[in-house]
């Protein structure tokens, strides 16, 4: 013991100098610690500068497209025949299109992810719901290129057989596969919105002899209601934006037409087509891409922005 | 004077429960939809392509013959698509998220960045398509290779890392850092040999999660003009390539022309699945194996 | 006893009053707008125990954190004053306050052990001062756990993972860990109060051996524990320093009617 205390006095100063020698040294770490904010920085503003990039590109090319083609014209056409000999550009049938494929996918997703939700949040047990969670997320996981082969061999061919006028292309069986697509996500965020109100909430209800079903609908919901509008606005979005399962299953007929059973191009579908046929570059044809994505990016935005600013006033109940 | 009709209360209260048991029924039966939808589309995908799934499918090149075609092309195409995503998205991803949640000081700027950042993952990915088509094909010349490809993936999929990363890093508890700062560790070192080892599983996670979107999408891949055709396999970052969505999505519009097409969509779908289910089966591994108590 | 070695230099501090390691000279403190540290003063001695109570939120743990400046790690937070760390301005900018660090430790209010081994625990500081040499690191891991009296319970597992230990095994390890890049001064912020009784009383313990080594600050909420432990005692309230004093005479004797009526209980 006693030798111990020793060399323990001889070591305190040995590691102390060893330290001291070293911070001295050691120029090299300091200019890393006064190096490494600034690459950060720079990697950080390279997010920015990809919005930056599509905003100016978007936004450049959509320039030229309407010199060449007036707004009005744009907006309030009702054909389009970017191909024909005298080429029209209206873009009303993609969004008409659009319009059509998402209410459908909504109308899908809406109540069957808003059902789920609930099912998880108010009526699962834990059990239940760490095997129903997985499962909606690998439905989730599953690139939309197989909802697109999905659509256009089994769903379409299936509503056929009940509908006998439905086309092989239509916007019917993809709008609904897209909704099935949109369930995970309204069903998880809308789950998340209401499993975040507080439980007391919930006891002060059922203490008063509610039922589960009046817990839910008169309390928990309206909690979580702008929690589940972001939920729903988020959806739409994504509806919106999604590309491979329209681009297959509904195919390019420009139709302006509220026909279900009829072919129609969604926004996304129309730049698909555009893009993997040759356009050459500097025709019409060509920057009317960017004016359609453009129309698309700032729709998406939008929602975007919206969902957000939706839940943002959800948070500060609580 | 009586305020409750108990009688009445009773006889109510008999049809709400009766009804918050059926709703319920009727909530089960809505998420079993989910289920039964992903049953019916495995089983179907199985069903079509699995009898087409064999060895020279996988070796094989393309071909407009059914009983010759083949995917490795669009295999190693997938491959070297992710032998770019991987890194840029590494770097760059893990990079801002180190940045946004340790070293940028909370002003203006830094909300902007914030905010800029959440709503480039709510942009379409044909909009990258696009930008990707603009700037990598068109503008800076290097045509629809690999190059390209990867370089627009990694722009897609950059939101999802970060976020997924940032969340990783605010999980680490601020214990563990001021124990290493209280040792007289430089900000760096911190970051370095405490916040992001710890972090390091969350990380992981978010970035395979990313990976497996950057290797099913396929809507930008289709405005960057990316080929099905009969092309050499890809050997560098300069070459054409094809990946296995490309394939599904091509054989599946012309499986109206030759119906054994879409057999082998399907057989090309179960080989992306199972790489998907792969990438997050280790997704799973890892999150449960370094699952860590503060 | 052994450490007797040092006390041919010690008397001659006694003669003159223990020497200085911190003064402080009107230091006042703000997170953004509140003013958490107003106008203290207060000197700490050389091999001492300096406790330092008070009710929550009196300030007490934001002073400790200001003498080796982990209150920065805090956003919005600014000083006013100055502290001196052996004659050298802890705020001056040829100060690094990586420098300070390492010359005045500090173990946290909870447990907090790296997620990594006992071993890597110990050798992480220093290691990042740089020091690699296996020998050197075997050496001073094993010095660090036996100066914290853990060295018994953990030799035959120092591979393994910190978070095995018990709770009051932890924060020794987190003492070890302060100790092994052997600090002048060592901060201790509430460190028994996530403790049990019996492992509390170990660390009182190895503080009272440690005081011969090394200058220890303790904040406590525990009067008792300040009355056991320490030499001298300082007692704040809302962000004043009320009474400093040595230990004795602060709670047999205090000065002031606040401090009396805070450690006869009758508010905080």
């Amino acid at each position: 013991m006693r030798s111990y205390n020793i060399n323990k006095e001889k070591e305190i100063v040995q590691t102390r100098n060893l330290i001291s020698a070293n911070m001295n040294s050691n120029r090299l770490m300091i200019y890393i610690e006064k190096a490494m904010p600034k690459i950060l920085f720079v990697i950080a503003l390279l997010s920015i500068l990809t919005t930056i990039g599509i905003v100016f590109v978007l936004i450049t090319e959509t320039v030229d497209f309407f010199q060449r083609i007036s707004v009005v014209q744009f907006f309030t056409g009702k054909t389009l025949k970017p191909l024909s000999q005298n080429p029209e550009f209206g873009v009303l049938p993609l969004i008409n299109g659009t319009i059509i494929s998402s209410v459908i996918a909504m109308l899908v997703a809406g109540p069957i992810g808003m059902m789920t939700a609930i099912f998880l949040s108010e009526y699962a047990s834990d059990q239940v719901r760490r095997v129903m969670k997985p499962i909606l997320e690998l439905l989730a996981g599953i690139p939309t290129i197989v909802y697109g082969f999905f659509a256009f061999t089994f769903v379409t061919p299936l509503l056929r057989e009940f509908i006998p006028e439905l086309g092989a292309t239509n916007i019917l069986s993809p709008g609904l596969v897209m909704g099935v697509m949109i369930i995970p996500m309204i069903a998880s965020l809308s789950e998340d919105a209401m499993s975040s109100v507080p439980n007391a909430i919930r006891e002060g209800a059922l203490g008063l002899g509610a039922t589960k079903l009046e817990v839910t609908f008169k309390v928990v919901i309206p909690a979580a209601f702008s929690g589940i509008v972001a939920s729903f606005v988020l959806g739409i979005s994504r509806a919106v934006g999604e590309t491979m399962i329209v681009a297959i299953a509904s195919g390019s007929s420009k139709n302006f037409t509220f026909d279900l059973t009829q072919s129609m191009q969604t926004m996304t579908a129309y730049v698909v087509e555009v893009a993997s046929g040759d356009a050459p570059a500097g025709s019409t044809l060509y920057y009317s891409l960017y004016a359609v994505a453009m129309t698309l990016f700032i729709f998406t935005l939008c929602m975007n922005i919206l969902a957000r600013y939706v839940s943002r006033r959800f948070r500060e109940e609580y | 004077m009586k305020y409750i009709e108990h009688e009445l209360v009773y006889k109510r209260m008999k049809k709400r429960i009766l009804l918050n048991y059926l709703l319920k029924i009727l909530f089960f039966i809505a998420t079993l939809f989910g289920v039964f939808v992903l049953a019916v589309l495995i089983y179907r995908v199985l069903a079509d392509g699995i009898g087409y799934l064999n060895v020279d499918f996988l070796t094989n090149r393309l071909s407009t013959e059914p009983d010759r075609a083949g995917i490795m092309g669009a295999i190693l195409g997938t491959l070297w698509l992710m032998a770019v995503v991987i890194p840029i998205t590494m770097v760059l991803g893990v990079g801002t998220a180190i940045y946004n949640e340790l070293y940028a000081k909370k002003g203006k700027l830094q909300s902007i960045i914030e905010t800029n950042i959440s709503n480039l993952s709510g942009v379409p990915s044909i909009v990258y398509g696009i930008l990707g088509m603009t700037i990598f094909v068109k503008t800076l010349s290097f045509g629809n290779v690999v190059l390209a490809g990867g370089l627009t993936m990694s722009l897609l999929v950059l939101p999802i890392v970060i976020v997924s990363s940032q969340e990783a890093i605010r999980a680490v508890p601020n214990d563990l850092s001021e124990g290493s700062y209280g040792l007289g560790s430089t900000k760096w070192q911190t970051v370095k040999n405490i916040i992001l080892p710890a972090a390091i599983p969350g990380i992981l996670t978010g970035s395979i999660l990313a990976l497996s979107r950057a290797i099913g999408e396929t809507a930008p891949l289709v405005v960057l003009g990316i080929p099905a055709l009969l092309i050499p396999f890809p050997s560098s970052l300069f070459d054409r390539f094809t990946v296995l969505p490309m394939q599904i999505y091509y054989w599946t519009l012309d499986s109206s022309l030759v119906s054994e097409y879409a057999n082998l969509a399907a057989a090309t779908i179960i080989v992306l699945l199972v790489m998907l289910f792969a990438l997050n089966s280790v997704a799973i591994v890892i999150r449960n194996k370094f699952q860590r108590r503060y | 006893m052994d450490f007797k070695i040092l006390t041919g230099l010690d008397k001659e501090k006694e003669a003159i009053d223990r020497q200085l390691v911190f003064t402080t000279q009107d230091l006042n403190l703000w997170y953004g707008e509140t003013h958490a540290l107003k106008n203290i003063n207060l000197p700490i001695y050389e091999r001492e125990v300096t406790a330092i109570i008070g009710p929550s939120g009196c300030g007490k743990s934001t002073f400790l954190k200001t003498l080796n400046r982990m209150v920065e790690l805090v956003q919005g937070v600014h000083t006013s004053g100055r502290i001196e760390y052996r004659n050298r301005n802890i705020f001056d900018k040829n100060f690094r306050v990586e420098e300070l660090r390492t010359k005045v430790g500090m173990v946290f209010q909870k447990p907090n052990p790296f997620p990594k081994s006992i071993y890597d625990n110990i050798a992480y500081g220093p290691r990042i001062h740089g020091i690699k040499n296996k020998e050197i690191l075997d050496q001073i891991v094993e010095k660090s756990l036996r100066g914290a009296a853990i060295w018994d319970e953990v030799k035959d597992r120092l591979k393994e993972s910190a978070y095995g230990l018990s709770g009051g095994q932890q924060q020794r390890l987190c003492i070890a860990r302060a100790l092994a890049i052997e600090p002048d001064v060592i901060l201790m912020d509430e460190p028994t109060s996530a403790l049990d009784p019996k492992s509390t009383l170990k660390v009182e313990q190895l503080i009272q051996e440690l005081k011969a080594d090394y200058s220890i600050v303790i904040v406590t909420h525990n009067m008792q524990q300040a009355a056991r432990i320490s030499d001298r005692t300082a007692f704040m309230l809302n962000g004043e320093l009320i009474e400093y004093s040595d230990t004795d005479s602060l709670f047999s004797t205090p000065a002031d009617q606040r401090t009396e009526d805070y450690i006869t209980g009758r508010f905080g």
